[in-house]
């Protein structure tokens, strides 16, 4: 009797739980399919683009699979001229051949004009010739040297390892082997280099001042704290295009703080504050500067004050007793902060765009210029997966500190 | 520790703490504020020392059909994306609040993870994704990036708002033979105003906001209020920029008065709720 009473609530909870949980699910759904779509899809699909290789196959499909097959050693034949010949030809009637022009170009400097004018003769040509080898030989010599051969073979996909190298200044000699790419072509080394330095500029520069002024707000009192907070919250607010226009305003040659320089004797000519590091590294700070004093702030207020109090009575010098008592246990607040402006920093596209010169871009800057100026998909989902991997990494890292908090990210940049 | 106590050091300490952290706040609201006199400053130069009053930049502004057809279309696609990420954000947060299941955890990280992807990833990957679906340059796709962009604002204020809501009202309506559908528009509906409300204003002011999208995304003619003055800033400085900001600056004040306005009554109106029922 009881058991079937337990048994009977049981089986109604179960029920009742289930119904809950397909009414959760119906109410999830929606935009949990809209995301795949709009979100994890086309990012998921930005990261297979990193290693798959699929331009040269899709202009010279023939040729492509015949180059895969090639051992890379022996000297290409006549057949394997007849089929790239033939593709090519196509390709320039098709008028699609500059796709995979490009693309040679990638591997091979000169690739392009090699590939186009190649293309060219062979389109005049009237039926098969004898050799294709001697035509295309004719045409360039370079369809003769072992160099040329191998860039094709490292084009014709379909999974490549190039754009994630050319990520890192590196590529395949003609042995196969990962060698640095010479100087003239090596671009991104330096610039990942750039962004991880501005990037700890940004953060040491948003401790040096959120610091102080976020123990300002953990100890006033209420009222005050709540206005103090409201004027670090009013530039989140604020847009940024919006913020980066002001600092234009007030850094240019003509701005109130030249003005104020050589009022105040300092300089007698303008300085270049404006469209150089030091005027994005400025107007990156006032960007980042409240997500770092929030943090801060809340693991002070959480600090108690007897502890300081303990410190003094047992004989503490104020400086001994703040260096070694309460620094440390604000210790998880600064490094949650200067993780997230790290984090954050990464990604700026919009400040340094409007406020820097041109050798001030960061990663976010190459990644939208291959994709919309020079088109170069692959590379630009490279330095995405770059910076996608480097934010995921130090997010985990955050999380772990920062526990279950809500994330802040995002906002901006 | 009373102030006679306190060494002449430590006075000195937060004199130099008060001057520091007051010089750090003028860092902060300064610049904000130092655009806002010159979109009324008569001259053509947006440059200090002030010529007198005027509001012809503003009169240019608002007679201008480049600023006319960016407002246009910021509200062309702020608008539908607000709605869409309203909609499907509340959804899902009640979803989430309503049962346990496996992977809920993964599918909460999803759905907050657009908080954390950097943006230019975000526009990149939709630009590979939307342009063989033919959604670059349309507003369809830009409204789809700007809904995907702010639904986590609104997840998560609604989840804020649904972890304080007393389920005992729910249960109390439903065991008085409320349907669920009724239920919902009388009883959750109410209570999670505040947070559907906030949560809306944070997506409608994050798609106001952002011009990276609208970078790649866009089409020439699809040009919205920041975008426009991504490129004004580029091309040429002049006042009407200045006009622009402190529009965009009064606007986000008011949004941001109206937020902290439904967050206050809000926690009034849980006390008052706590009082009734305690």
């Amino acid at each position: 009797m009881r058991a079937s009473d337990d048994d009977r609530l049981a089986r109604d909870l179960g029920r009742a739980g289930r119904s809950r949980r397909v009414a959760a699910l119906l109410l999830i759904a929606p935009l949990f399919f809209f995301l795949a779509f709009s979100f994890v899809v086309p990012i998921a699909d930005m990261l297979r683009r990193s290693v798959t290789d699929t331009e040269m196959e899709e202009i010279w499909p023939d040729a492509a699979g015949a180059i895969r097959g090639w051992d890379r050693r022996t000297e290409p034949d006549e057949a394997m001229f007849r089929v790239l010949g033939r593709d090519m030809r196509a390709s320039a009637e098709a008028r699609t051949i500059a796709t995979a022009a490009r693309r040679l170009n990638y591997a091979l400097p000169g690739g392009r004009s090699l590939v186009m004018n190649t293309g060219r003769a062979l389109r005049g040509l009237e039926g098969e010739p004898l050799s294709w080898r001697e035509t295309m030989l004719a045409e360039d010599p370079a369809w003769g040297e072992r160099r040329t051969w191998i860039a094709l073979s490292h084009s014709a996909g379909p999974l490549t390892d190039f754009y994630l190298l050319t990520a890192f200044d590196m590529e395949r000699d003609a042995d196969d082997r990962i060698v640095p790419r010479p100087p003239d072509q090596s671009l991104y080394l330096a610039v990942l280099q750039r962004t991880l330095l501005m990037s700890a500029a940004v953060t040491l520069l948003c401790l040096a001042l959120g610091f102080p002024l976020a123990h300002l707000v953990a100890n006033a009192p209420p009222r005050q704290a709540n206005l103090l907070m409201i004027l670090i919250l009013l530039p989140l607010w604020t847009s940024l295009v919006v913020r980066s226009a002001a600092w234009i305003v007030l850094l240019q040659d003509q701005g109130i703080v030249n003005g104020f320089l050589q009022w105040s004797g300092l300089t007698s000519e303008p300085v270049r504050l404006i469209f150089n590091r030091p005027g994005v590294l400025i107007a990156m700070t006032h960007v980042q500067l409240p997500f770092m004093i929030l943090p801060i702030v809340a693991t002070m207020k959480a600090i108690p004050k007897s502890y300081m109090h303990a410190a003094a009575s047992l004989g503490a010098h104020p400086a001994v007793a703040f260096w070694r008592v309460y620094l440390p246990l604000t210790m998880p607040g600064v490094a949650a902060g200067s993780l997230l402006v790290f984090i954050m920093s990464l990604g700026y596209y919009v400040t340094p765009a409007l406020v820097g010169g041109a050798s001030d871009q960061m990663l976010a800057y190459f990644i939208a210029f291959n994709t919309t100026s020079s088109a170069n998909w692959g590379l630009a989902a490279a330095l995405g997966v770059l910076l996608l991997g480097a934010t995921a990494v130090l997010y985990f890292v955050y999380s772990r500190i920062a526990g279950s908090g809500r994330p802040l990210l995002g906002y901006g940049q | 520790m009373t102030s006679s106590a306190r060494t002449l050091t430590e006075r000195w300490a937060s004199l130099a703490l008060a001057i520091f952290s007051a010089g750090v706040l003028v860092f902060l609201v300064a610049p904000i504020l130092a655009i806002l006199p010159l979109s009324v400053n008569d001259s053509a130069f947006l440059t200090y020392p002030l010529r007198g009053f005027s509001t012809r930049w503003y009169e240019a502004v608002f007679a201008s059909d480049k600023w006319r057809l960016a407002v246009q279309n910021s509200f062309l696609i702020g608008l539908p994306a607000t709605l869409v990420a309203t909609v499907l954000g509340t959804m899902a947060a009640i979803g989430l609040s309503l049962a346990d299941f496996r992977g809920k955890g993964i599918v909460t990280a999803m759905m907050l993870s657009p908080l954390v992807v950097p943006i230019v990833i975000v526009a990149v990957a939709l630009y590979f994704f939307f342009a063989p679906l033919g959604l670059t340059q349309s507003y369809t796709g830009l409204i789809i990036a700007h809904a995907a962009l702010g639904s986590p604002f609104v997840v998560v204020t609604v989840g804020a708002a649904l972890a304080s809501f007393d389920r005992n009202l729910a249960r109390a309506a439903a065991g008085l033979g409320a349907p669920p559908l009724v239920v919902f528009q009388r009883i959750m509906l109410p209570l999670l105003r505040p947070g559907v409300i906030s949560g809306a204003l944070f997506a409608f002011a994050l798609s106001l906001d952002e011009v990276v999208t609208v970078l790649l995304l866009g089409a020439p003619h699809q040009r919205t209020i920041p975008r426009e003055m991504f490129s004004g800033l580029r091309d040429s400085l002049n006042p009407s920029i200045a006009v622009v900001a402190t529009l965009l600056t009064v606007l986000a004040v008011f949004l941001l008065l109206v937020i902290e306005w439904l967050r206050v009554r809000n926690e009034r109106l849980r006390r008052r709720e706590g009082r009734v029922s305690g």
